[in-house]
């Protein structure tokens, strides 16, 4: 099967072999944006092996994922579908040119009520 | 000597393996259909503990470019022992060679088991690999046995 | 010189598909000492063989070389048909041309050399061969199981059934084994304990068994026919032939605090102890790290109201050494740890239990009496949650990559004994997938479904939250409707992995006998051979070689006892002629080889040596054929290059490594 030049570029940002799903769906079990979500965590994977990016990157999932790492965390196979859904951002980040948020907005952003992990995640992605 | 990037390099490699668990490994490797290039020439031995580093050097001496000994884990041998006399052999093997300036990685200790298939074949695309990387072994030739 | 036939085998397409089969014939028929070369569709058929047989007489051949599959697979066919013929079984070489050569390279032209390469060594070899033969070994007409489980007992059951003496080795006081801990069995769902209790008493009241349990094996040596095996006898401070097993003494002890192995450390024993009502032997142990005695001295209770007065506290750990012809594993299975998988709470909750536990809990002699009860408070649930694959089919580093084979079944199995039992509670079960290949084991879950009214629900669970009430907040998916679902459970089942018992890799080690990466044993032959490990004499029994249920154990180790029979019906073994053999003119008499060998083979002689003329005493090493495998630790070892090991001699190994540089 010859995969496109976006699918290809998802799994080398993520480094996932989506091949290994077994579709046991404990991503989606553990997801707790999983209502938010259009896309759910466990369709992510065949999304990238059906080569349909481009409704994974106009997906709401895209960015209602809060990169708690849940499904990383308790994947059994390796898959990870938030790496998946990371890479997907990264793709449109990319390909925007720029990033979404530059350092200088998050100060503004702050909520004391904002998961911390957000902001770490926020700051590993948007860093120069 | 250096091998230029257009000159196809195909190294001789030669893997010993112990009749017990590697050359298991190795043939569990062949019926997973897990390739592995051609290079790698397999002789089978009881144990890792018969392969006498005389049979390294007179292998770099023929015209090998990499020799791997491949044996069952430590603790699984079916000798008992013997793969714990082989490491040890090894390992004197390997600090002689690295004294008189052979590269290392053109000799390689791998333990792989009878159900270690895909490691057997990964261990020999990645041997392969370096010593494709490493060129043709010109410091232990023996010039006189070329043809 | 030899005269070399060289024999190339298409196997159908598998080798001729990528080696042009032709060109080595064309290629080796050139090589020094080759007088004949062909090819065939088939070699190892009759009409192959028939070829072979008739180019050796024909051409007078000393030597052959077939280029087909792994030596593994038909070296010994080959060496037979040479037999057949006249010749030397030991003046085969095989060319492992398939697995090695066709089977993994695509390209015709690398594969054709690559073969021809690997013939080319394999006459180097048979050039240097010599005509071997083999001695001979006696057979000590015993057999030992080790693990007395139902895999152990059936076993030593069948072994017994032919008039060869067994001894089961059992770790834990009784025997029995995990089957003694469950309750009901799939998919008839006959009593655990009524279907294993009369295969326990006939194993015990069997003259030819003989029993050691609450023992471990020490220390194997010897090889196949002729085991050594010392068997530590662990102190059960209670003399077996006294005890008439009343039970007083496990009423009387004060140490009451112990968790019950037998009960999944749900509930508690006492020090003295014997696992299970129905345990066999039915003498108690004293457990001396429980026990208060052992610990300050005082008490003594067991000894005072023991009637039969068969209390020992003196009584010592004893080594029992025993000769073996053939060796039974049978160590089973233990389920894995859950630390890893903290998710589902299994630390945080006695409500969130393992299959093994409920199996516990339902049982009339477990810590519940058999009621269905949560262990926190007692009451009786309302909903149940099953999650499977807890463990199973993880190919990350927390859990295991393979399937456990029995959950499928075993839930199914809980859901419908519970619906059955319970009406009023609601039983949902989460699977990945259902596996139920077996006899009538999909028409069982299926029953569960539609005659019992289990939830099965297509997902995982996320997660097990443990509520401030005591309930367990449950949240899983529906993959099939897309869903996620959060629901509320009074009790969450976990049907967690199994793993080979941890003693698995000592006793492999013992034994010589090649293990996995998952530890389960190695079979000699996947399919053909599945009840063999790779080190002769050694037979696989039970889960210790893979996940497996009651009637396949029961299967297998039917299938190692005849195996076992087998080797011991023979009167004498032929032995492997490829040992070491020492050059007296050679040898200094250094003593290094013996140092070396694992086997005690070599020994040291005064003979008189005539070195080209010069005739005098001399030390010299000498090997014992009968005891020596083959290993060749010592031809290394050998400074003087004395040693050697017939069949893989110096020479022959360097002539392949010529064969293969050149």
């Amino acid at each position: 099967m010859s995969i496109s030049k976006q699918a290809e570029q998802i799994r080398e940002i993520s480094g996932v072999n989506p091949y290994k799903c077994m579709k046991c769906g404990k991503c989606s079990a553990s997801c707790p944006s999983f209502n938010e979500m259009d896309i759910k965590p466990h369709q992510f994977v065949s999304y990238v092996l059906n080569d349909d990016i481009e409704s994974l990157v106009n997906s709401k999932s895209l960015w209602k994922c809060l990169s708690c790492f849940a499904c990383i965390e308790r994947c059994p196979r390796d898959v990870k579908p938030g790496k998946l859904i990371d890479a997907a951002r990264q793709l449109v980040v990319r390909q925007r040119g720029e990033a979404y948020l530059t350092p200088d907005e998050i100060p503004e952003l702050l909520d004391p009520d904002l998961p911390q992990q957000l902001l770490v995640s926020a700051f590993r992605r948007y860093r120069r | 000597m250096s091998i230029t990037a257009n000159e196809e390099f195909k190294p001789k490699i030669v893997a010993f393996c112990c009749n017990w668990c590697s050359y298991a490994g190795a043939d569990l490797a062949g019926s997973s259909r897990l390739v592995y290039p051609a290079d790698v020439k397999i002789i089978r031995v009881p144990c890792s503990c018969r392969v006498n580093p005389m049979f390294i050097l007179h292998a770099f001496e023929k015209g090998a470019d990499g020799v791997i000994l491949c044996g069952c884990h430590p603790g699984d041998c079916h000798y008992s022992t013997g793969n714990y006399y082989a490491r040890r052999r090894m390992a004197l093997l390997f600090s002689m060679l690295d004294y008189i300036g052979v590269e290392h990685g053109r000799t390689r200790v791998e333990w792989v088991s009878a159900a270690e298939g895909v490691k057997f074949s990964q261990t020999m695309n990645e041997f392969v690999a370096k010593i494709t990387s490493l060129g043709k072994n010109v410091r232990l030739e023996d010039l006189r046995c070329r043809k | 010189m030899q005269r070399i036939g060289v024999f190339v085998c298409h196997c159908g397409s598998n080798i001729a598909a990528t080696v042009d089969v032709k060109k080595v014939v064309e290629m080796v028929s050139h090589e020094p000492g080759v007088v004949h070369a062909e090819d065939y569709q088939y070699m190892c058929s009759e009409v192959g063989q028939a070829k072979i047989i008739e180019a050796i007489r024909e051409k007078h051949l000393t030597g052959l070389v077939v280029c087909s599959c792994s030596p593994r697979m038909h070296e010994t066919t080959f060496r037979k048909t040479a037999e057949r013929a006249g010749l030397n079984p030991y003046m085969v070489e095989i060319a492992n041309i398939r697995e090695h050569c066709s089977w993994i390279h695509k390209n015709m032209e690398e594969a054709t050399e690559k073969a021809v390469i690997l013939a080319r060594a394999a006459i180097a070899k048979v050039n240097l061969d010599a005509p071997l033969f083999p001695g001979e070994s006696r057979v000590t007409k015993r057999a030992l199981v080790i693990g007395g489980g139902i895999a152990g007992i059936q076993t030593a059951l069948d072994i017994a059934d032919a008039g060869y003496e067994v001894d089961i080795v059992e770790k834990t006081p009784s025997i029995g084994g995990r089957m003694s801990q469950l309750d009901k069995t799939f998919p008839t769902l006959d009593c655990s304990a009524c279907i294993l209790t009369p295969k326990m008493v006939e194993a015990s009241a069997n003259e030819k068994i003989h029993l050691y349990t609450y023992s471990e094996v020490e220390k194997v040596s010897g090889f196949v026919g002729d085991f050594t095996v010392d068997i530590r006898k662990k102190a059960r401070s209670v003399d077996m032939s006294k005890c008439t097993g009343c039970g007083v003494c496990q009423e009387k002890c004060p140490s009451r605090k112990t968790p019950s192995e037998f009960n999944r450390g749900l509930n508690t024993r006492s020090a003295i102890y014997t696992p299970f009502a129905q345990a066999i032997p039915n003498v108690p142990v004293i457990d001396r790290e429980a026990c208060i005695k052992f610990k300050t001295g005082k008490c003594g209770l067991c000894q005072k109201v023991c009637q039969a007065g068969a209390i020992d506290y003196e009584q010592k750990d004893e080594i029992v050494t025993e000769k073996y012809g053939a060796i039974v594993v049978a160590t089973g299975f233990d389920t894995i740890k859950l630390d890893k998988y903290d998710e589902y709470a299994y630390s945080q909750s006695k409500d969130v239990i393992t299959s093994l536990e409920l199996e516990r809990i339902m049982n009339a002699a477990g810590p519940t009496k058999g009621h269905l009860e949560r262990l926190s408070d007692g009451k009786h649930p309302k909903n149940m949650v099953f999650i499977q694959c807890v463990g199973s089919r993880c190919s990350d580093k927390r859990g295991k990559s393979y399937c456990s084979k029995i959950c499928c079944m075993y839930t199914a199995k809980h859901a419908m004994l519970i619906r059955d039992k319970y009406p009023d509670v609601n039983v949902t079960v989460f699977y990945i997938d259902v596996r139920t290949p077996g006899k009538n084991f999909d028409e069982f879950y299926r029953r569960a479904v539609e005659d019992y009214g289990v939830n099965y629900i297509k997902g995982q669970v996320g997660k097990v939250m443990p509520q401030p009430n005591g309930q367990l907040l449950v949240q899983g998916v529906d993959l099939l409707d897309n869903k996620q679902i959060l629901m509320e459970a009074d009790m969450v089942v976990l049907a967690t992995a199994i793993e080979p018992n941890a003693d698995v890799r000592r006793i492999a080690t013992m034994l010589t006998a090649s293990i996995d990466t998952n530890n389960f044993l190695t079979e000699a032959h996947a399919k053909l051979r599945p009840v063999e490990s790779p080190t002769a004499g050694v037979f696989l029994s039970g889960v210790c070689q893979g996940p497996k249920d009651i009637p396949e154990t029961v299967a297998q180790a039917g299938a190692a006892a005849v195996k076992a029979i087998g080797l011991l019906a023979k009167d004498k073994l032929m032995t492997n002629p490829c040992t070491a053999k020492s050059d007296e003119l050679l040898c200094n008499g250094c003593s290094q080889c013996a140092n070396v060998c694992p086997y005690g083979a070599i020994s040291y002689e005064t003979k008189l040596i005539n070195d080209h003329g010069i005739r005098e005493d001399r030390r010299v090493a000498v090997v014992n054929s009968a005891l020596c495998q083959g290993c060749g630790a010592c031809t290394v070892t050998c400074p003087s290059g004395a040693m050697d090991l017939q069949g893989f001699a110096n020479r022959q190994i360097l002539a392949e490594v010529d064969a293969i540089c050149r």
